[in-house]
């Protein structure tokens, strides 16, 4: 067995998300038991889990979609306060609005798919109020430009687009208003694997220039590998172990990771 | 006291053809409208002998408005001789004994279909506007259920993202009729298929003006002296129609709303759309005196 | 002289749950390291002198004892630490020398060499400029500085990869063999970097296939082999 850790003695800030003893079940399966997870200031978290580990629920629960049936959700933001998973609907929806950007697997979870590729994006600053044409057809340019999506393609739909490009709208769209907490589910899943390499390193591109707190959601260690700072194991619901990334990937302790890092080809 | 001491005597019909409940209904409809501005209030839209769609929301509105004393003015298009203004005038007069009248200013109370009158309305009249679709996020929200969760929220952001879209594909706003309006900084309504030309007309309006959708069951008002904005982008002005330069060819009169009329050689020729405003400009012309009203447009131009 | 790390009874070793197996690692290692000390890790293949390095980096988490890191925040045992406590330190005070390099597709040699110092906080315009000055002291051609290194040689990638492990001045420095595919010349530039470091009192630890590289900057060798006494310190020692 290995040392308990300590609490941070150095790091004195407070972490910029904090989920505390969720838990969720549909019907009588138990998605998520009493689950716990932070992540600080620019760190990005990776959760990797198989299927049904739950994990894309405790993401879905960090973007307020889903309620958990216990356990607390903050954000150490100023004008944000207490647990959010009691806010009402509006407040809930103007909070995912300013201060959380999602990217979704499917990008059809994430996109009007037959509304222009500027017009997606430009949606989360009318959202926020913004009523300038000249300002939101700036800023949709900036966050596409910033995503690495050719311009040459600003008003496409992304029905027309590719896999690769519909993810880079979705990226944009969800850096659009700065957000303090950038969500990805499976960001690259599905997409070809040199596209994934383009993809990925965008997501880390912008990680770096912004120091945006990112938690990252995927099956695929590779991705873990390449974008977290911090890595948690789900299985079943439950979360088995968590520690620095090369810790995890060099020197996983439980045996559900070590079976989950030595099959990674 | 007996049993028919107490009741009326039989007759074959009620006043103003609907039933007692049915009037006390809609004027509830009515009152909580007025008192939530641009708001839809379901209503149980009663049968009416004229189909669902040709305004019986219009005409459930005003039967239970009038009074043997309540002037009638119904306009169709901007005239009050299409035979849908005519049947509904006339449908209106004999089952409540109201006197009609075309002159807009001498209406009490006015049913219109597509237009509001080029003649300022005041505080004493009230305009009932038919509406075929009165929910202006059905092209953005297909259910109804979470379109009623988006008013409550004001989550407009879908609504302002289709006009975005339009500028983007058209260079211009597209939205023709219906132009989506703000009410008192808060609902967003169809302000019913009137031209964009009509629509600064209900802004800070003297008179009262009521939304009835027969079909859909909705009613929905713009009281007196409430702001109308329509949505528009800070940086891109809101337009209307350009026809204040355009002369109608019956009477002469400029600076209003007009109908195009095509011509054999392929140019068109135009007539004002508000029929009675053309009627009036053709009397003053002959001779017969000048009976016109202050007008909202003043040259073509709506003044600020 | 300054203690910068105090090893106590250091014990590591891998539990292999599909094999049922426990595999030591090494057991009871106690050494110190000064400020401005270099201390060579010797012995047998397999003897743990990588798996002692990563443990200390804390890529691997020890079973028992205690590293006593005396950083500039006060004393902290790293095999305890909480890990956003030392991803903070790994970013500000301790650094770690590999072989390889892990270039990423589409990144320059001189803004991977730049991000320490970005991450530390650095400007970009003086982080690229020092990064351009590190590259060249290491001998990285000029018209090589703005390329992708994903694309050059294992001896060139290596170059990159200690300009960017050495730009930033640390308090303890782990070196796991990193002249290993260097050429004499970027050696050279190794060595006297690590000269430099020593001054500005780096304390080192290394693994070295070839300790003759570095014969003269060596203060202390501790030697690992099971049947050594860990703790064994020679101060001239004939390699």
């Amino acid at each position: 067995m290995t040392l308990a850790l300590d609490a941070p003695r150095i790091v004195e800030t407070r972490p910029l998300l904090e989920v505390h003893g969720v838990s969720k079940s549909y019907k009588s399966i138990r998605a998520v038991r009493n689950v716990s997870a932070h992540a600080y200031q620019g760190e990005v978290l990776g959760i990797v889990g198989e299927s049904g580990s739950g994990k894309s629920t405790l993401l879905r629960m960090m973007n307020l979609e889903e309620i958990p049936e216990t356990g607390s959700y903050t954000l150490d933001l100023p004008d944000v306060s207490g647990n959010l998973f009691e806010l009402d609907r509006f407040a809930r929806r103007m909070l995912c609005a300013t201060k959380i950007g999602i990217v979704y697997q499917n990008p059809h979870l994430g996109l009007l798919m037959k509304h222009s590729s500027s017009g997606n994006v430009a949606e989360r600053l009318l959202v926020a109020g913004e009523r300038s044409f000249a300002t939101l057809r700036q800023a949709a340019t900036e966050a596409l430009d910033a995503s690495e999506f050719p311009l040459d393609r600003l008003d496409a739909p992304p029905i027309e687009l590719s896999g690769g490009m519909q993810q880079r709208v979705q990226l944009a769209k969800a850096i659009a208003l700065e957000p303090a907490l950038l969500l990805l589910d499976e960001p690259t899943t599905g997409l070809d694997v040199s596209v994934q390499a383009l993809v990925l390193d965008t997501l880390k591109r912008l990680q770096q220039d912004r120091q945006i707190t990112m938690v990252i959601v995927s099956h695929d260690l590779g991705v873990i590998r390449t974008l977290a700072d911090r890595v948690m194991v789900m299985r079943r619901g439950e979360v088995v172990e968590t520690g620095l990334a090369d810790q995890i990937f060099q020197d996983p302790q439980h045996p559900y990771t070590q079976q989950l890092v030595h099959a990674k080809l | 006291m007996s049993l028919s001491t107490l009741t009326k005597p039989w007759e074959a019909m009620s006043y103003g053809f609907l039933d007692g409940s049915a009037k006390r209904e809609l004027r509830r409809k009515m009152l909580k409208s007025v008192a939530v501005p641009g708001c839809q209030m379901p209503y149980a839209s009663r049968e009416v002998p004229m189909a669902r769609g040709w305004g019986t929301g219009g005409l459930q509105v005003s039967l239970t408005l009038v009074n043997p004393q309540t002037r009638v003015k119904v306009i169709d298009q901007g005239a009050d001789d299409s035979v849908n203004a005519a049947s509904i005038r006339r449908f209106i007069a004999r089952v409540a004994g109201t006197p009609t009248t075309m002159d807009t200013l001498e209406a009490d109370l006015i049913q219109s279909r597509h237009r509001i009158p080029e003649e300022i309305l005041r505080e004493d009249q009230i305009l009932v506007l038919q509406v075929p679709n009165p929910e202006p996020l059905r092209p953005v929200q297909p259910n109804m259920s979470i379109a009623r969760q988006m008013h409550a929220d004001a989550d407009y952001g879908r609504m302002w993202l289709q006009l975005y879209e339009q500028i983007v594909r058209s260079g211009r706003v597209m939205q023709g009729a219906s132009y989506p309006s703000l009410v008192h900084g808060r609902h967003v309504m169809t302000p019913s298929p009137i031209p964009r030309w009509d629509v600064p007309k209900l802004h800070m309006a003297k008179h009262l003006t009521i939304l009835s959708a027969g079909r859909e069951k909705r009613i929905f008002a713009v009281p007196p002296y409430t702001r109308v904005e329509p949505l528009v982008f800070s940086d891109v002005p809101y337009k209307v129609e350009e026809h204040g330069h355009l002369t109608c060819t019956r009477s002469g009169t400029t600076g209003f709303f007009m109908n195009e009329i095509p011509r054999d050689d392929g140019t068109s020729s135009f007539e004002v759309s508000d029929s009675e405003w053309g009627v009036k400009t053709i009397r003053a012309r002959d001779g017969d005196g000048e009976s016109r009203g202050e007008t909202w447009y003043k040259n073509g131009e709506m003044p600020q | 002289m300054t203690q910068v790390l105090e090893i106590d009874r250091l014990t590591k070793g891998f539990s292999l749950h599909h094999l049922e197996k426990d595999i030591p690692a090494f057991e009871n290692i106690s050494f110190t390291v000064a400020a401005g000390e270099f201390v060579l890790l010797k012995g047998a293949n397999g003897a743990g002198k990588s798996t002692l390095l990563r443990t200390l980096y804390r890529s691997y988490l020890p079973l028992s004892g205690k590293i006593r890191f005396h950083s500039s925040y006060g004393l902290i045992d790293l095999a305890r630490a909480a890990d956003v406590d030392v991803a903070h330190l790994r970013r500000t005070e301790i650094g770690f020398v590999t072989q390889f390099l892990t270039a990423r597709p589409r990144v320059s040699a001189e803004a991977i060499v730049a991000e320490p110092l970005r991450l530390a906080g650095w400007e970009p315009e003086a982080a690229l400029n020092a990064a351009r000055k590190a590259l060249e002291t290491f001998g990285v051609k000029p018209d090589l500085w703005a390329a992708y290194p994903t694309t050059f040689s294992g001896g060139e990638q290596q170059k990159v990869n200690l300009a960017r492990a050495l730009i930033l001045p640390q308090k303890l420095l782990m070196l796991d063999e990193p002249t290993a595919s260097l050429d004499a010349n970027a050696r050279g530039a190794l060595v006297e970097r690590l000269q430099e470091l020593k001054e500005q009192g780096t304390a080192m630890i290394g693994v070295f296939h070839h300790p003759d590289d570095v014969l003269h900057l060596i203060d202390r060798i501790v030697d690992l082999t099971p049947d050594h006494t860990p703790t064994e310190e020679r101060d001239d020692v004939a390699l």
